[in-house]
């Protein structure tokens, strides 16, 4: 595998609230190789935005990072102090969030907002800042740019409104850009447009993108590796071709089995029996075992996150030799299809 | 087997007035859906697809008159329902309910499941009083509820088991007919597939017809018979499920399947980008109303509207479109007239097209 860009290992981040500790982020480890597109999947609730904030170390009281490293080109970030983070942030790292109306300022126009970044990290002036910004939003395909440059959000679609956070995002060539559900507010034409121009800039600046979605269709069409996340923890790590035609863990097979899909004919679907427990009731072991069709007696205790033959990761028992139950064939792809 | 017409909407309109000036007259409307028309069969599901201010939701409430639609007729078991006063038509509502999207604001949260249900039966009065809680009990174990959970208020449950509420409340008055509006879209994909089981059964069961209106297009392949696809008010094609995916006729229907991500890594689709965005419906682009955006568009779709019609006359079954060019299309004699594969090159053109239009208008 080539080099990483960025390095998530065992990373705990937690809620205080009340006197109790909600674990958001339990001890996710993940990594990024450089140039390519990591997806995190998963469920409301699964921890998987809280994961991204916490890279940023966005994470506000009451929420805290309790444990674990995140590594940036080998810089500790969990240790970075504040003054740091800022430069990193929009800079080396830029985050685009899923809704585009509130994650723009109202009562600035695009080119203000636009040439902020320009001037705090490049100091660049207000006129070569605005020449910048044009060149940004044409980069990112907003017809006449010299007149949406100052233009006010409310003026914009919510395409263009979304093509707008891109260019702020990429502003200044991050070398790792996190989307947090780019595109789930988006009709699916707009949808379309928006990914393939983030492929297209990805190629064009080289940089690495972690795209954190609950769409199995974004991820087949997106990213290179893939992290399963579940109830806080990454359940599966693969490569997004061995994940969609060789799902390890039960919960990733449910998954796509619940997956009403476009571009097939399907008779019923298997849906995971039950709901995601409340933060209050996480069961000890596996926190997949109450849902899990297959779960036995050692799904009691959690198991731990294991590299298979093939170099990807499941945590799961009954990839392990401690497994007690049957010998069960998870995933039956003459079944599913 | 030919099947009763349950419902037939004909010609329906729904314009929403935009109120300025100084007398606060209305100076424009918001032609949200129309003229449009269709039928749904009995114990048939129907899908109504499309993006965001497509109309498609509009034509759920103009249906059940949560807004008056502006004209058009809506024929229930036969009825005109448009005509019925205001006691008549809630008696009515008894037969034709509605589930929402958002599970979250569609329940009282200061009543209990079992005051909910109640409620809905006392309003139209369709089950004896003394039976009404053993009814309720027994729509919660349909739904999949447990009994115990009766008097419990919304907030106790999670977004899959309110939906699930919302659909009990809905059954509760034994309707016909039930109009799902995004009614699974919230919803987290493992519990999405528990509630379309479950509306699939009751239909099974029940004999349940379904308009189901819904932007997520592998939902709708599979829990629909037939499909509407709109477009900025108006239906651009209409046909069965099986025919609308395989052989879509209308360039929007083509563009909007492909736009959609397989969720298989090794088939990736081939993409049709439109350019722009969709016109305001304010004031609808002339003729055809997707010429703006429509790679295969010439003059005559800008002056001519086109009619919603069989085509292809090999497919036996009920396939129309609203396409000038459609079967043209199909058999490569018409071809497109700009880019459509390359979003950069999609994107480009645009912006030419734009600035040239905006020196048109300084000249």
């Amino acid at each position: 595998m080539s080099e990483n860009i960025l390095d998530v290992n065992n990373l705990k981040t937690s809620f205080f609230v009340d006197g109790s500790e909600i674990k958001a982020v339990d001890g996710v480890t993940f990594n990024v190789p450089k140039g390519k597109t990591l997806g995190i999947v998963g469920e409301s609730g699964s921890g998987k935005s809280i994961s991204a904030l916490s890279i940023l170390r966005l994470v506000e009281d009451p929420g805290k990072i309790v444990d674990g490293s995140i590594s940036f080109k080998g810089e500790e970030l969990t240790a970075a102090k504040e003054p740091r983070m800022r430069q990193i942030r929009g800079n080396e790292i830029s985050m685009i969030f899923q809704e585009p109306m509130t994650s723009l300022n109202p009562v600035y126009t695009v080119g203000q907002q636009l040439r902020e970044s320009f001037k705090i990290h490049e100091g660049l002036g207000k006129k070569a800042g605005t020449k910048r910004s044009i060149e940004m939003l044409e980069l990112v395909g907003i017809p006449s740019p010299e007149k949406r440059v100052d233009q006010y959000p409310y003026e914009l679609s919510g395409g263009m409104r979304q093509r707008v956070m891109i260019a702020m995002a990429l502003a200044c060539k991050p070398e790792l850009l996190i989307a947090d559900e780019p595109t789930t507010a988006l009709d699916v034409t707009i949808q379309a447009q928006i990914l393939e121009l983030i492929k297209e800039l990805q190629e064009e600046i080289g940089m690495s993108v972690v795209m954190i979605t609950h769409d199995l269709g974004v991820v087949a069409e997106t990213c290179d590796y893939v992290a399963v996340m579940y109830c806080g923890k990454v359940v599966e790590l693969a490569d997004v071709e061995t994940l969609f035609e060789n799902p390890r863990h039960p919960y990733t097979v449910g998954l796509l089995n619940s997956l009403p899909r476009h571009d097939q004919d399907q008779d019923e679907l298997v849906p995971i029996k039950g709901n995601v427990p409340a933060p209050d009731e996480m069961p000890e072991g596996c926190r997949f075992a109450p849902r899990c069709p297959f779960a036995s007696d050692i799904c009691s205790k959690l198991p731990e996150l294991e590299t298979q033959e093939d170099g990807n990761e499941v945590r799961c028992w009954i990839y392990t030799d401690e497994w007690d139950g049957e010998e069960v064939k998870v995933y039956d792809k003459e079944h599913s299809s | 087997m030919t099947k009763n017409t349950l419902l037939e909407v004909k010609g329906l309109k729904q314009y929403f007035p935009i109120k300025g000036g100084f007398l606060g007259r209305t100076v424009n409307n918001v032609k949200a859906v129309d003229d449009i028309s269709f039928d749904i069969k009995e114990g048939e599901t129907v899908s109504v697809v499309g993006e965001s201010g497509c109309g498609k939701s509009t034509t759920g409430r103009a249906i059940l008159r949560l807004d008056e639609p502006t004209e058009g007729t809506v024929n229930f078991e036969g009825k005109d329902i448009l005509s019925l006063n205001k006691k008549e038509m809630r008696d009515m509502r008894s037969e034709m309910q509605i589930i929402f999207q958002d599970p979250f604001a569609s329940l009282n949260p200061r009543k209990t499941v079992k005051m909910t249900l109640i409620e809905a039966m006392d309003i139209q009065n369709v089950v004896p009083k003394k039976e009404r809680t053993e009814r309720a009990l027994e729509i919660m174990e349909t739904v999949g509820l447990q009994k115990h959970q009766i008097d419990r208020f919304p907030h106790e449950f999670s977004g899959g088991q309110r939906q699930r509420i919302g659909i009990a409340r809905a059954l509760a008055v034994n309707p016909k007919l039930i109009i799902a509006d995004e009614a699974v879209s919230a919803l987290d994909v493992s519990i999405q597939a528990q509630v379309l089981n479950l509306l699939q059964r009751l239909q099974r069961e029940m004999g349940l017809t379904y308009l189901f209106i819904a932007h997520d297009l592998g939902v709708v392949r599979h829990i629909s018979d037939r499909i509407i696809v709109m477009y900025l008010g108006k239906i651009v094609e209409m046909g069965d499920t099986k025919s609308i995916f395989e052989n879509p006729q209308h360039p929007y229907t083509k563009a909007l399947l492909s736009a959609i991500p397989v969720p298989d890594p090794k088939n990736k689709s081939e993409r049709i980008f439109l350019r722009g965005d969709v016109p305001s419906p304010i004031d609808p682009p002339t003729g055809c109303r997707f010429h703006t955006r429509c790679p295969f568009a010439t003059e005559k779709c800008k002056t001519e509207i086109p009619v919603l019609e069989h085509k292809d006359e090999t497919y036996a079954g009920q396939h129309d479109v609203a396409c000038h060019y459609a079967i043209d299309i199909q058999e490569g004699r018409h071809k497109a007239t700009h880019d459509m594969k390359n979003v950069r090159k999609v994107l480009d053109d645009e912006s030419e097209e734009a600035s040239a239009s905006k020196e048109d208008v300084k000249q």
